[in-house]
């Protein structure tokens, strides 16, 4: 079992869950929360470096590094691992969020708590990306969930009990509808009777009847659609990230919501071709209000997580809205959008959280000319920004472009109509940040109390230029990760419902 | 008579042994050694225990011209719900040693061990005046137990509402027998399965409707659920413990060998819709109940309703992964149960707090306490990687197994649903320890020894039983 890398992405964060409890003081439990996220994201870029090369020597399987290991022999449940291209960008994404969100929460009160919360909620994240078989990735899901309640409820800010609450009850409604969903993909998941949870041999079967899977991808599509943030189960997304601390709004809005995003592509889709490709049209519906809905409520709010907030909402709509399309460029874009996305967001929340540790206040109307008293945050945060409204040489523009041009390859009119009417979004994306941009950081300064403040700690500036400098990665060499994601898409379901 | 016939009785046998050792003992000793009584009490069901696991490979067996029959299935039953029993007996020292109930601990275990006595008559029995017998063996020494505090008003409410419904429950039940009888001319399972025979009348829909209500006030489902919240919070806290698991895992399993043995052919005709609605209220209306209560017995006690309803969609599948799944449903929730109830139990032997707003806070003070709380309060909301996620995914699993009933899918749905209102009410009380702040938080205490070797039994089998696949996959083999 050991012999697999894969099997340490559990394993470690196991490991430093276990050396948290036995640490004695705050520097240990830094050193034990940065040396483990370094470990991880160092494995990752390993296992990055090794699966190009492994590309680049031919190997064409759908997925890398599969093993199994019988669990539950009875239901045929087993710990299925295996990567691809998209899931090693995500394992990558989650190490640096969770390295510069350690760094985020250098100064948290009952470290040891928080970071055992947060090691054990990344732990299901890794767990549910590399898994491959539905009842683990399905219980993994669940672990990244829960934490949340207490990350939020104790360590949390403003209206905080309420907004844990909600954003847990919405959370684990969306897995009800998951959970059947996968039941029901399992009992049909072969027609020979050798019924299994792995998704490789479900998609290979391809046995699940039409009917079934016109009530199965809803169920399972909603299910994750729940986390991606989809209108109108999307509410959960400002309360909750508004009360939640800093680390905890990053590695949710960064790599808990991309779960929502991934979940949708490779059960819902993946599994379900021919009812995504019945069915896509409710639920663009559905992501193209998402889209354009988040953008417009991210123009009227004044605190600046909420702003954030409903910036997700309309980013995360934007990645459901191109998985649907079915087609390779489209889907590329929204793998693409889903780390860029990532990436941006974690560093917004990241010096929200700065902003906010410092003026104690995150309404953008009682505060202005930061730019004079916090230099370098205030530059991070306009590159944030650019980032967000996708200017070229930065994630986003690489990412939306990619996704518009895909979806408008697209032949149908009600598909086309749909992405015109979400690349309005671009546009208001330009207002909210502009807004934001020029209230906080221009003009005179608000508060005279504010200009005794003093710049970012070192912590701070490498949790923020680390995350800089992957944001610039993406946006200057694209062509790195649209070759690393480029395999997963495997011709055979496009084929399948004669797409592309 | 053949007398080697008694050797299919081991196990009730061993377990009788056990109850007239404690009760010589406890009669004939002095005072100062009767403080020994729950101690060996807890050595001598230890070893019943044991002896139960080493009995588990033996074949089915049949004694008493049929009307007593034991398989692997119903030895695991049986070991099941005496590990259940060994917590509850652990828990209950230090209560049973303290002031009020000193005079009177040897009882306290005695009627517990003819209360279980009562329980395995009632699952081995293949013949209905055997269950009965067992039935009665094992609700009126229960009666009494709830009575047990007898300086409490609450405790005598309870005792009379116990004694009440359970004698009109065992009333119906019976009434419904006899017109089964009245069909059958037999009261063996078998004869009846055979007189029935797939062929549906009025007569049977109504003694099957008779006892189904029987079986529904002992196992509280809604609507006969009413006299649970009051007994649970009237009794002594470790009786109320063995009420809300034992007991109503042992009338789970003996329901479902009733339903399906006896009235297996009329499932789709007949039993499949009532209960059908039945775990739909119960689930349901358990759940929005749980979420008004402040006082935490009264809390446990709709927790546990709701709770029964999942027990039974095990029950509505009608299959074998079923009765494994009810099986490893029944283990999973004496451990989270139990887990709960010490905590409960430690908290109100020390302070005497039992009310919800007393929790605020806890966590500060006591977070062993606390974090044992917690993982009782996920494991039975079914949160991974809890066994309580384990355990409802199975039953889950085992409902819709080998059918496309759209209705069992809906079902399964709203059960799904229903799981998310039970983890809002789960997780206010991990709210009131974690989060809310208190002025007058509980002390910082240490409890007793065998309270903590009780909580530490039932943490190791919350971590335990789900990741470790052993124990479903026995109970797997076992059935089939």
């Amino acid at each position: 079992m050991f012999s697999n890398i894969l099997i340490y992405f559990v394993v470690i964060p196991l490991v430093m869950m276990l050396g948290l409890a036995l640490c004695r003081n705050i520097k240990q439990i830094r050193a034990v929360a940065v040396t483990g996220s370094v470990a991880l994201t160092a494995l990752s870029v390993w296992l990055l470096v090794d699966y190009l090369a492994l590309r680049a020597a031919g190997a064409t399987e759908p997925m890398l590094w599969v093993d199994s290991w019988q669990w539950f022999a009875p239901l045929n449940i087993n710990l299925a691992v295996g990567v691809d291209g998209i899931s090693i960008a995500m394992l990558i994404l989650t190490g640096i969020i969770l390295i510069t969100g350690s760094f985020a929460s250098w100064e948290i009160p009952q470290p040891k708590e928080f970071f055992l919360w947060l090691i054990l909620l990344s732990t299901g994240v890794y767990g549910f990306f590399i898994s491959i078989d539905l009842f683990t990735m399905f219980m993994f899901y669940e672990v990244a969930l829960i934490p949340m309640y207490l990350l939020i409820g104790v360590w949390g800010s403003g209206n905080k009990n309420y907004s844990a609450m909600k954003l847990t009850l919405m959370l684990m409604g969306g897995s009800a509808f998951l959970m059947l969903g996968l039941i029901g993909i399992y009992y049909h998941s072969a027609a020979d009777g050798n019924l299994t949870w792995n998704i490789l041999e479900i998609a290979q079967n391809d046995a699940i009847s039409h009917g079934w899977q016109k009530f199965l991808f809803p169920m399972t599509f909603v299910g994750f659609g729940v986390l991606g943030a989809m209108f109108p189960f999307h509410t959960w997304s400002p309360d909750g990230h508004a009360s939640a601390p800093t680390a905890v709004s990053m590695l949710h809005a960064g790599v808990l919501m991309k779960l929502g995003g991934y979940g949708c592509f490779r059960v819902a889709i993946f599994l379900m071709p021919h009812a995504a490709n019945e069915l896509a049209w409710i639920f663009l519906i559905l992501t193209g209000i998402s889209v354009v809905y988040g953008a417009f409520s991210a123009c009227v709010q004044n605190d600046l997580k909420y702003i954030n907030a409903y910036s997700s909402v309309s980013h995360c709509g934007l990645v459901l809205f191109a998985i649907l399309m079915l087609n390779t460029t489209a889907m590329t874009g929204a793998i693409m959008q889903m780390l860029s996305h990532g990436l941006m967001t974690a560093l917004f929340f990241a010096l929200i959280g700065m902003i906010y540790g410092r003026t104690h206040t995150r309404d953008i109307r009682e505060m202005g000319g930061m730019m004079q008293i916090l230099p370098y945050l205030s530059v991070c945060y306009v590159i944030a920004g650019m980032a967000s409204l996708g200017l070229p040489g930065l994630s986003g523009f690489v990412a939306e472009m990619t996704i518009f041009v895909g979806s408008f390859e697209h032949t149908d009119l009600f598909h086309r109509v749909f992405v015109i009417v979400a690349c309005s979004s671009i546009v208001t994306t330009a207002v909210y940040i502009l807004r934001v941009v020029g209230k906080l950081l221009y003009g005179p300064v608000y508060d005279e109390h504010h200009l005794t403040l003093t710049d970012a700690k070192w912590w701070e500036r490498v949790a923020t230029a680390g995350l800089i400098v992957c944001v610039a990665g993406i946006g200057l060499f694209p062509n790195f990760f649209a070759d690393l994601i480029k395999f997963t898409f495997s011709p055979e379901i496009f084929t399948v419902i004669g797409l592309n | 008579m053949d007398y080697s016939q008694f050797l299919a009785l081991k196990q009730e046998i061993g377990l009788l042994i056990v109850f007239l050792l404690v009760f010589l003992y406890d009669t004939f000793c002095s005072p100062k050694a009767a403080k020994s009584v729950p101690v060996i009490a807890c050595v001598l069901m230890a070893a019943v225990t044991a002896f139960g696991f080493w009995q588990s490979c033996q074949p089915a067996t049949s004694a008493f011209a049929g009307m007593y029959f034991s398989s692997p299935v119903i030895v695991a039953i049986k070991n099941i719900l005496n590990v259940g029993a060994l917590i509850v007996l652990i828990q209950s020292l230090k209560w049973a040693n303290s002031e009020f109930t000193s005079i009177r601990r040897g009882e306290f275990y005695e009627l517990i061990l003819l209360t279980l006595f009562g329980m395995y008559l009632m699952i081995s029995s293949r013949h209905f005046l055997m269950f009965i017998i067992g039935l009665e063996t094992a609700s009126l020494p229960l009666c009494a137990l709830v009575a047990f505090d007898k300086h409490r008003y609450e405790s005598h409410e309870a005792a009379i509402k116990y004694v009440l419904t359970a004698v009109f429950s065992s009333a119906v039940l019976l009434m419904g027998l006899s017109f089964v009888y009245g069909i059958a001319g037999t009261l063996y399972y078998q004869g009846i399965a055979s007189a029935i025979h797939g062929n549906m009348g009025v007569m049977l829909a109504v003694a099957l409707a008779f006892v189904i209500s029987g079986f529904g006030f002992k196992i509280s489902l809604v609507p006969f659920h009413l006299w649970t919240a009051d007994v649970y919070q009237g009794a002594p806290t470790s009786v109320t413990s063995y009420l809300s698991v034992i007991s109503k895992g042992s009338a789970a399993f003996a329901f479902l060998v009733v339903l399906t043995t006896v009235f297996g052919s009329v499932y789709e005709a007949a039993w499949e819709w009532m209960l059908y609605g039945l775990i739909i209220l119960t689930i349901t209306i358990g759940n929005l109940f749980a979420m008004r209560q402040k006082n935490m017995k009264r809390f446990l006690a709709f927790s546990s309703i709701s709770q029964a309803g999942y027990i039974m969609l095990a029950i509505v599948g009608n299959n074998g992964m079923g009765v494994s799944a009810l099986m490893f449903y029944t283990l999973v929730y004496i451990f989270s149960n139990l887990a709960a109830f010490g905590v409960i139990g430690a908290i109100e032997n020390a302070t005497g707090k039992i009310e919800m707003t007393d929790y605020n806070g806890l966590y500060k003070t006591n977070p062993r306490l606390s974090v044992t709380m917690m993982l009782a309060m996920f494991s039975l909301a079914g949160i991974p990687p809890f066994a309580g996620f384990f355990s409802k995914f199975f039953v889950f699993t085992s409902t819709l197994n080998g059918t496309d009933s759209t209705a069992l899918y809906v079902l399964v749905l709203i059960a799904l649903i229903n799981t998310i209102i039970s983890l809002y009410y789960y997780l206010l009380v991990v709210k009131a320890m974690f989060i809310n702040d208190s002025e007058n938080p509980i002390a910082t205490f240490r409890s007793a020894c065998s309270e903590r070797l009780g909580m530490w039994i039932c943490v190791a089998g919350i971590i335990g039983l789900g990741i470790v696949s052993y124990f479903y996959d026995y109970l797997l083999t076992v059935v089939a």
